[in-house]
C-alpha cells in the first residue's frame, strides 16, 4: 500500500498494520505447507519434522537419500513415466476437441450455445467420484478398463473444460473484423485460419493444454478405479504411499511436483503476457 | 416510386430467402464444430453417468432367478408362513439358480435389504443340494438348515425382491428399510449412517465455505488495491498453491499437523504444550477442514479479485466527499458490489467441497470422512454397487441442483481459471 499521508491518526496506523498483518497470515496459511515440505525433503532422517541437526544447519541433518530412493526405486520411475504418457495424450485429445469446439461456442450464431456451454463444462463441476463410478461400470464392459487408452480417454474428458474455458476466454477479446480484412485482401479461409487466428488465440490454446495436462497428472481418483497394476500414476503411488508406508520419499516427490507448478506458472504467467501484448492490451 | 417487386437473385431466389439459407449453413457450421467434444463428452461421460444411474435401480437377479417363488409370494402375507407348495417351488427353483451361480448373487443381493441374511440361503442351498430325506416336507428342511426360516421377516425379504426396478438401494441410502408389512420404517437407530453423514457433508462445506470466505476477502481486497506490479508479486502466493499437486498440499498437511509433526514441534518448543500434551489436530474432523478451506481456497479469492477489480475507487470517494465515513463509505458502496464474487466463489467452493474424496480420505480419519468416502467404499470394498450408485444419484442432483443456481447466478461462462 501507498505510504500514508500526514494527517492519519495513530488508530488509522493500527488499523492499516492490523490489516497487512491479517494478510500476512492468510498468505503465509497459503504457502507455508508448501514451503515446509521443501526443507524437509533433504532430512537426513526418516522423520517428517525438523531434526535438532536441521535446525542448527548441520550438513549432517540434510541428504540426498530420499532423491536418490525415489530415482532408484522402479516403482516411482514407472509412475513418473505413466503420468506423462497419459497426461500427454489426454492433453492432446482435450485441446484438440475443446479448441475445436470453443471457435464454435465464441460464435454469437451459436445455436442452443448455454445449454451446449453447461454440458460442456459440467466434467468439471460434477464430483470425479462420480464420474469415475459412471466409468468403472462404462469401460469395464467394454474392455477399456485397466487399460491405457481408458484412463486417457477418462482424463481427456475431466480435462476438456479447462481447454474450453481458456480458448473461449481468449476468443471473447477476439476481434472478428481481422478475419474479414484478411479474407478481403483475398485469404481464403483456411489461411486466415492459420495466419490470423491461430496465432492469436495460440496462447490461450497452451494454457488450456497446461491446465488439461495438470488436470490429468494430478488426478487420482479416475486412477483408483480404472488402472490396474501397470498403469500406476505418480498420484496413485502417492496415495499409496500416504495410506500405507509413509516415507520422506514422499516428500522428496513433492518437491518435485512443486518444482513442476513453479515452472508450470512461470510458462502461464508469460503467455499471459504475450497475450496482453498481441492483443494491445500494454 | 418504389418498385414493389423483389430482388431476385441469379438462381432465382429471392435476397430474403437467400440470406436466410446463409443464415441457416452458418449456425450449421458453427454447431458442427461443437459436435466432436460434445460426441465425445457424451460418450466418455454423460453416457456412463446414466449407467450409474440405471445400477441404482436395476434388479435382474431375483426375477432371473427365482420369478415362479416371486410370484407365488405376491399372494401371501405376513405373518403367517407361506404354504409348503411355495415352499418346493423355492428349493427347485434354488436348485436351478445354484447351477448358474445366481444362487451366490440372489444371497448377495438379500443380504443388502436385510443384513445377515446371506448365510440362510447360502446353507440352504448346499442342504439342497444334498437332497432331501425321505418323508421330510420342505418347510422342516428349511427349519431345520436355518431357523430364520421359521419366521416371516425373511420370506418378506424375499418378496420385497420382486421386481425389475427396485428402489431398495435409496431406501438403503436414505437410512430406511421395509419391515415385515412391506412399509417403509426408518432403520433401528445404531445402524443409521448416510442421512448423518450426508448432513454432515453439507456442514463442512458450509464451514469450508464460510472459512474460504474470511480468508479471500482480505487478501482479494488487498490484490485488487495494491499497484498492479506488488498485486502481481502477492498473486503467486495465491496461484502457486492452486497450481501445486493435491496430493502434495495433502502431504504438506499431513507433516505440518501430526502429532509428531512441524506445529506441535513448534508449540512444545515455545513452551505451549507439554510434549504429553500434543495436539492430534489430523486425522479426524479438523485435519479435513484445514487441508479443505486451504485447497478451496484459490476458488474463493480468484473470483473475488476479479470482481473488486472491477469497481471504480471513484464511487467510494464519492461517497465519503458526501460525507459518509470511510467505514459508511465501505459498507454501503464497495461491499454490495463485491457480492456478485462473492456469491460466485460461494457457490463454486461449496459444489467443489461437497463431492470431495481425495483429501478427506487422507486426512479425515475415522471422524473426518464425507459423503464420497462412503461411496468409495461400496464401490470399491464392499462391492454394493447398487448402494454406491443410488448414494452417488443423491449426491449429484444436489450437485446438478447447485450447478443449475451457479449457472443462473453468475453465468457458467464466467468462470475463469487463474
Amino acid at each position: 500500500m501507498a505510504k500514508l499521508p500526514p494527517y492519519v491518526t495513530l488508530g488509522d496506523r493500527l488499523w492499516t498494520l492490523g490489516y497487512k498483518l491479517l494478510c500476512g497470515l492468510i498468505y503465509l496459511f497459503l504457502i507455508a505447507p508448501i514451503l515446509v515440505v521443501i526443507p524437509l525433503s533433504f532430512n537426513a532422517e526418516p522423520y517428517f519434522t525438523f531434526t535438532p541437526e536441521m535446525l542448527h544447519f548441520d550438513p549432517a541433518g540434510y541428504s540426498l537419500r530420499w532423491y536418490r530412493d525415489v530415482l532408484g526405486s522402479e516403482d516411482w520411475l514407472n509412475a513418473f513415466r505413466n503420468s506423462f504418457v497419459i497426461g500427454v495424450f489426454a492433453t492432446l485429445i482435450a485441446t484438440l476437441l475443446g479448441t475445436v469446439a470453443a471457435l464454435g461456442l465464441s460464435n454469437s450464431r451459436m445455436p442452443y450455445r448455454a445449454s451446449v456451454m453447461a454440458l460442456l463444462l459440467s466434467p468439471m463441476i460434477v464430483p470425479v467420484i462420480i464420474s469415475a463410478a459412471g466409468m468403472y461400470f462404462f469401460f469395464s464392459n467394454v474392455g477399456l478398463s485397466q487399460t491405457f487408452p481408458g484412463i486417457i480417454l477418462a482424463h481427456a474428458a475431466l480435462g476438456t473444460p479447462f481447454v474450453v474455458i481458456t480458448v473461449t476466454a481468449t476468443l471473447s477479446g477476439f476481434d472478428r473484423s481481422l478475419m474479414r480484412a484478411s479474407a478481403s485482401l483475398g485469404a481464403p479461409p483456411a489461411t486466415t485460419f492459420f495466419q490470423v487466428v491461430v496465432p492469436l488465440i495460440a496462447p490461450g490454446v497452451i494454457s488450456g493444454a497446461l491446465f488439461a495436462f495438470v488436470t490429468s497428472f494430478d488426478e487420482v481418483v479416475a486412477v483408483l478405479f480404472l488402472s490396474g497394476a501397470s498403469q500406476r500414476t505418480v498420484p496413485r503411488q502417492m496415495w499409496s504411499g500416504i495410506r500405507e508406508q509413509i516415507s520422506p520419499s514422499i516428500l522428496a516427490v513433492a518437491t518435485l511436483l512443486i518444482l513442476l507448478s513453479v515452472l508450470l506458472l512461470a510458462t502461464l504467467e508469460l503467455l499471459r503476457r504475450r497475450n496482453e501484448r498481441l492483443r494491445g492490451l500494454r | 416510386m418504389a418498385d414493389s417487386t423483389p430482388i431476385l437473385g441469379d438462381d432465382g431466389l429471392t435476397l430474403k430467402a437467400k440470406l436466410r439459407q446463409a443464415e441457416r449453413r452458418n449456425k450449421l457450421k458453427t454447431f458442427g464444430l461443437t459436435v466432436p467434444l460434445l460426441a465425445f463428452i457424451l460418450v466418455t461421460f454423460v453416457f456412463p453417468i446414466l449407467l450409474m444411474i440405471a445400477r441404482s435401480v436395476d434388479n435382474p437377479v431375483p426375477v432371473r432367478a427365482i420369478p415362479q417363488t416371486l410370484e407365488a409370494l405376491q399372494s401371501w402375507t405376513p405373518p403367517t408362513l407361506p404354504a409348503e407348495a411355495t415352499y418346493r417351488l423355492f428349493a427347485e427353483e434354488l436348485l436351478a439358480a445354484d447351477e448358474t451361480g445366481d444362487l451366490g448373487r440372489l444371497a448377495s443381493r438379500l443380504n443388502y435389504d436385510l443384513p445377515g441374511s446371506r448365510s440362510a440361503l447360502t446353507r440352504l442351498g448346499r442342504a439342497l443340494r444334498r437332497g432331501a430325506e425321505d418323508g421330510q416336507s420342505y418347510r422342516a428342511l428349511f427349519e431345520e438348515v436355518d431357523p430364520r426360516w421359521s419366521e416371516p421377516e425373511i420370506w418378506a425379504g424375499l418378496k420385497a425382491l420382486d421386481g425389475r426396478l427396485t428402489g431398495a438401494y435409496y431406501l438403503a441410502a436414505t437410512d430406511r428399510t421395509r419391515d415385515v408389512d412391506g412399509d417403509i420404517v426408518l432403520q433401528p437407530e445404531n445402524t443409521r449412517i448416510y442421512i448423518g453423514l450426508y448432513l454432515k457433508t453439507l456442514w463442512v462445506s458450509l464451514l469450508v465455505t464460510l472459512f474460504c470466505v474470511l480468508l479471500a476477502y482480505p487478501i482479494a481486497y488487498q490484490l485488487a488495491t495494491l499497484p498492479t506490479g506488488r498485486a502481481n508479486l502477492l498473486m503467486i502466493l495465491v496461484l502457486l498453491p492452486f497450481w501445486t499437486s493435491l496430493l502434495v498440499r495433502t502431504t504438506a498437511w499431513i507433516v505440518l499437523l501430526q502429532s509428531q509433526g512441524v506445529l506441535n514441534d513448534i508449540l512444545v518448543a515455545l513452551g505451549i504444550l507439554d510434549d504429553e500434551g500434543r495436539v492430534q489436530l489430523i486425522y479426524n474432523m479438523t485435519g479435513t477442514i484445514v487441508a479443505l478451506t486451504h485447497i478451496l481456497l484459490p476458488f474463493m479469492v480468484l473470483p473475488l479479485y476479479s470482481v473488486m477489480k472491477t469497481i471504480p475507487p471513484n464511487y467510494r470517494r464519492a461517497a465519503i466527499s458526501m460525507g459518509a465515513t470511510p467505514s459508511r463509505a465501505w459498507i454501503d458502496v464497495f461491499f454490495p458490489l463485491t457480492i456478485p464474487g462473492l456469491g460466485a466463489g460461494s457457490v463454486l467452493v461449496f459444489i467443489l467441497c461437497i463431492g470431495y474424496y481425495i483429501t478427506p480420505a487422507l486426512v479425515g480419519g475415522r471422524t473426518g470422512q464425507l459423503i464420497s468416502s462412503e461411496i468409495a467404499y461400496h464401490m470399491q470394498s464392499s462391492l454394493n454397487w447398487g448402494l454406491a450408485a443410488a448414494l452417488g444419484t443423491i449426491l449429484l442432483v444436489g450437485v446438478l441442483a447447485l450447478y443449475w443456481i451457479y449457472d443462473r447466478l453468475v453465468g457458467i461462462d464466467n468462470l475463469k481459471m487463474g
